[in-house]
């Protein structure tokens, strides 16, 4: 650690740079900041038919299946595993939940539409309970035994809506997606409750910790008397409930379900999210904060994209470099290369389990520092 | 993991059963995938037999409908046996069909050159991945995921729409047949064979070849031994990234035109051959000729699916997603005795 801090505000200030939070909340507000030479309005909200409008509630919006796919996938990944399994999952809960209305006689009957959200989830946890029992009951390394799904699930997705897409016109179910409550988009609500859940069940009780713990080592976490393989089934079902419920909202916000299209590619989606969140993806640390910062960052680099003009198919190549960079300062090797001896191997040995800024102390309330030392795998 | 992992066919104690012996045998699942493949092939011409299934000719067009997923898998297998993966493979492919497209229909580039430029940027691409993989230790799961994002954006960087080929020599280069006696194979598929020989040659013949499997053994160790990892697991990406792009060239002959979304999530056939045909995704151990059994059950599943006619499409993905299921439980029991 760099001692060249005398006065308050310096080491103030360095505090606030320190934090794991600091990085991707100045990417997200400089990427905000890009649209306002090219939309002068960008922040503004305007109030029309009592719904607010504008940018950054659009921003919230389209991101939202994302950022619950990505907080889901932030749990997992927080156990040392990877779901990839996410968007077949979005997809198969969409076409189970779709095709069921659509074959109610009154597509606006409240019991109709709750009864086809719950068939939709109890699929999801299906494949989550799948995905858990290879991962943790069978020791199938979790970037395979969720392919699985990933190649299947969409064949599966297909196979309900018939290889058709399936249309449906349901009041109740539109509101999911593309309905305003409390003059907010409603998928805001959804979201904000899924993270608050989250939030309160991982930092508020030891749950958080335990997944960490399991995630730095699952034999030493199960040698201590941590059921470690509970809670890898826990996450994998909790990342497949996040993503059946992403999948009701998407479906739900185009009133369609799209075996083939639906969630495509939002696995990786997630995952850049969680990466540029700060949580490792070698496991044994995640920030839920970092996640939705990490998916607002990914969306609001979207509609940049559209706003400034550049061709949107360019999205795509944005998107690659933001990953590479992110990695690149995530990398102890890289920082040490780049940045001289002053975060060389000493601080990069500590930053390598946080993957945030440059030797960034670890301040973590509920999860102490020395909770699960990541071990060094070959 | 230990505690519940045990089976019979642990092979730790000195004198291992019968049982133990045969699967702890490391071909087994190539073997395994080879019944897999015959036994299928036997019951589509029982099923099918009136409808021509015997001809060799629909043997011999697995090879040409699925020459270039055969190639890009082949580079999927020197990666996974070093004991990485490579998500790229698809985007690769699907740019080079749209660069080579690109170069010879918009640029007036002759083709030969438009391929080695082609061949040239894919390696050049893995290449790139390795170096970052290599030198900078980021895992290969996101680094060749930054390489998907980054080739797919490049094919629509490129162009939007689709564009065809009418460039004479790349179609009567596609329509060359080469004779067998019973049939006849596409410069494709015999591009695919040769690439499959050569990977061969390379992978059990060379010192190279061993040091992928040494590597993907257990990369410490190999380290210990003065093997110059570092080198070989950049020119392993390197190798996949030839591949696919070989692969691309091999597809845009088959399709004839370049698309931004060709062979999108092709990556996951190709490792999906690669697992079924029995290589292990831990690294260190499979053999090429499972690869090429692989591609071939993943073909013979869509050709019964043509020949069935009544089934749809997706029911491909559901199968190819069951294999892999029972292939990789296959694997885990022979390695249950090493820990996860």
């Amino acid at each position: 650690m760099a001692t060249t801090a005398t006065t308050g505000t310096a080491s103030r200030w360095r505090a606030l740079t320190h934090h794991h939070l600091f990085w991707p909340v100045a990417v997200l507000i400089a990427l905000l900041l890009i649209n306002v030479p090219f939309t002068p309005d960008f922040f503004s909200i305007k109030m029309t038919d009592g719904h607010l409008y504008g940018s950054l509630v659009s921003i919230v919006l389209f991101g939202s299946p994302l950022i619950l796919v990505a907080v889901g996938m932030t749990l997992v990944i927080a156990t040392g595993g990877i779901d990839l399994s996410v968007g077949a999952v979005v997809a198969i809960t969409g076409a189970l939940t779709c095709s069921y209305i659509s074959d109610q006689a009154d597509q606006n009957a409240l019991a109709g539409v709750f009864l086809a959200m719950g068939i939709g989830l109890v699929a999801a946890v299906v494949c989550g309970l799948w995905n858990g029992f290879l991962v943790a009951r069978m020791g199938i390394q979790p970037i395979i035994a969720t392919l699985i799904i990933m190649v299947a699930g969409r064949g599966v997705a297909q196979l309900i809506t018939d290889g058709q897409i399936i249309t449906i016109n349901s009041e109740p179910y539109k509101l999911i997606g593309g309905g305003y409550w409390l003059t907010l988009p409603f998928s805001i609500f959804v979201v904000a409750a899924v993270v608050a859940v989250t939030v309160a069940l991982t930092r508020k009780t030891a749950l958080g910790l335990l997944v960490e713990s399991v995630g730095g080592n699952a034999e030493a976490s199960r040698l201590v008397g941590i059921r470690s393989r509970r809670i890898k089934i826990m996450v994998y079902v909790f990342c497949a409930l996040c993503a059946g419920i992403a999948g009701l909202m998407i479906s739900s916000n185009t009133s369609a379900a799209d075996g083939n299209n639906a969630g495509l590619w939002i696995e990786l989606d997630a995952i850049l999210a969680v990466v540029i969140g700060g949580t490792s993806l070698l496991g044994g640390r995640f920030s839920i904060g970092g996640t939705v910062i990490g998916a607002l960052v990914i969306q609001t680099l979207t509609t940049t994209i559209y706003t400034i003009g550049v061709p949107t198919q360019t999205n795509l190549v944005f998107k690659a470099a933001v990953v590479i960079v992110v990695c690149l300062l995530q990398s102890p090797k890289f920082r040490a290369k780049v940045f001289g001896a002053r975060f060389g191997p000493k601080s990069g040995a500590r930053g390598g389990g946080t993957g945030t800024s440059p030797a960034a102390p670890v301040k973590t309330p509920a999860a102490p520092a020395d909770a699960a030392p990541k071990m060094e795998v070959s | 993991m230990t505690a519940t992992t045990k089976t019979p066919a642990a092979p730790d104690s000195r004198t291992p059963s019968k049982a133990a012996q045969v699967l702890g045998d490391r071909r087994l699942p190539v073997l395994v995938t080879a019944a897999l493949f015959l036994t299928m092939y036997i019951a589509g011409l029982s099923r099918y037999q009136n409808y021509g299934f015997g001809e060799p000719q629909v043997f011999l067009n697995l090879f040409i409908d699925n020459g270039y997923l055969l190639v890009a898998a082949v580079g999927v297998t020197f990666v996974i046996l070093s004991g990485g993966i490579d998500l790229s493979v698809g985007s690769v492919i699907g740019f080079t069909t749209m660069f080579t497209a690109w170069l010879v229909e918009r640029q007036g580039v002759p083709l030969p050159l438009a391929v080695l430029l082609a061949l040239g940027v894919g390696a050049f691409g893995g290449f790139l991945m390795g170096y970052v993989i290599q030198n900078f230790e980021i895992q290969p799961f996101i680094v060749t995921l930054a390489g998907l994002f980054l080739f797919r954006g490049l094919c629509l960087v490129i162009s939007k729409e689709s564009i065809s080929i009418s460039d004479s020599s790349v179609s009567s280069l596609a329509q060359t047949r080469v004779s067998l006696g019973l049939g006849e194979l596409s410069i494709g598929a015999v591009a695919a064979l040769v690439a499959i020989a050569i990977a061969f040659y390379v992978l059990h013949y060379t010192r190279f070849g061993r040091r992928v499997y040494a590597i993907g053994g257990n990369e410490q160790s190999a380290m210990l031994m003065g093997l110059p990892q570092g080198g070989t697991k950049i020119a392993v990406y390197t190798v996949s990234g030839f591949c696919s792009a070989l692969a691309g060239l091999l597809f845009m002959l088959y399709i004839q035109s370049g698309d931004p979304l060709h062979a999108v999530g092709m990556e996951l056939d190709a490792i999906a051959a690669t697992v079924i045909g029995g290589t292990l995704l831990t690294g260190g151990s499979g053999y090429v000729l499972g690869t090429l059994f692989g591609v071939l059950v993943l073909g013979l599943i869509k050709s019964i699916i043509q020949f069935e006619g009544t089934l749809s499409s997706w029911w491909t993905k559901i199968a190819t997603g069951v294999l892999l299921c029972a292939f990789i439980l296959i694997q885990r029991a022979m390695t249950a005795r090493k820990q996860t």
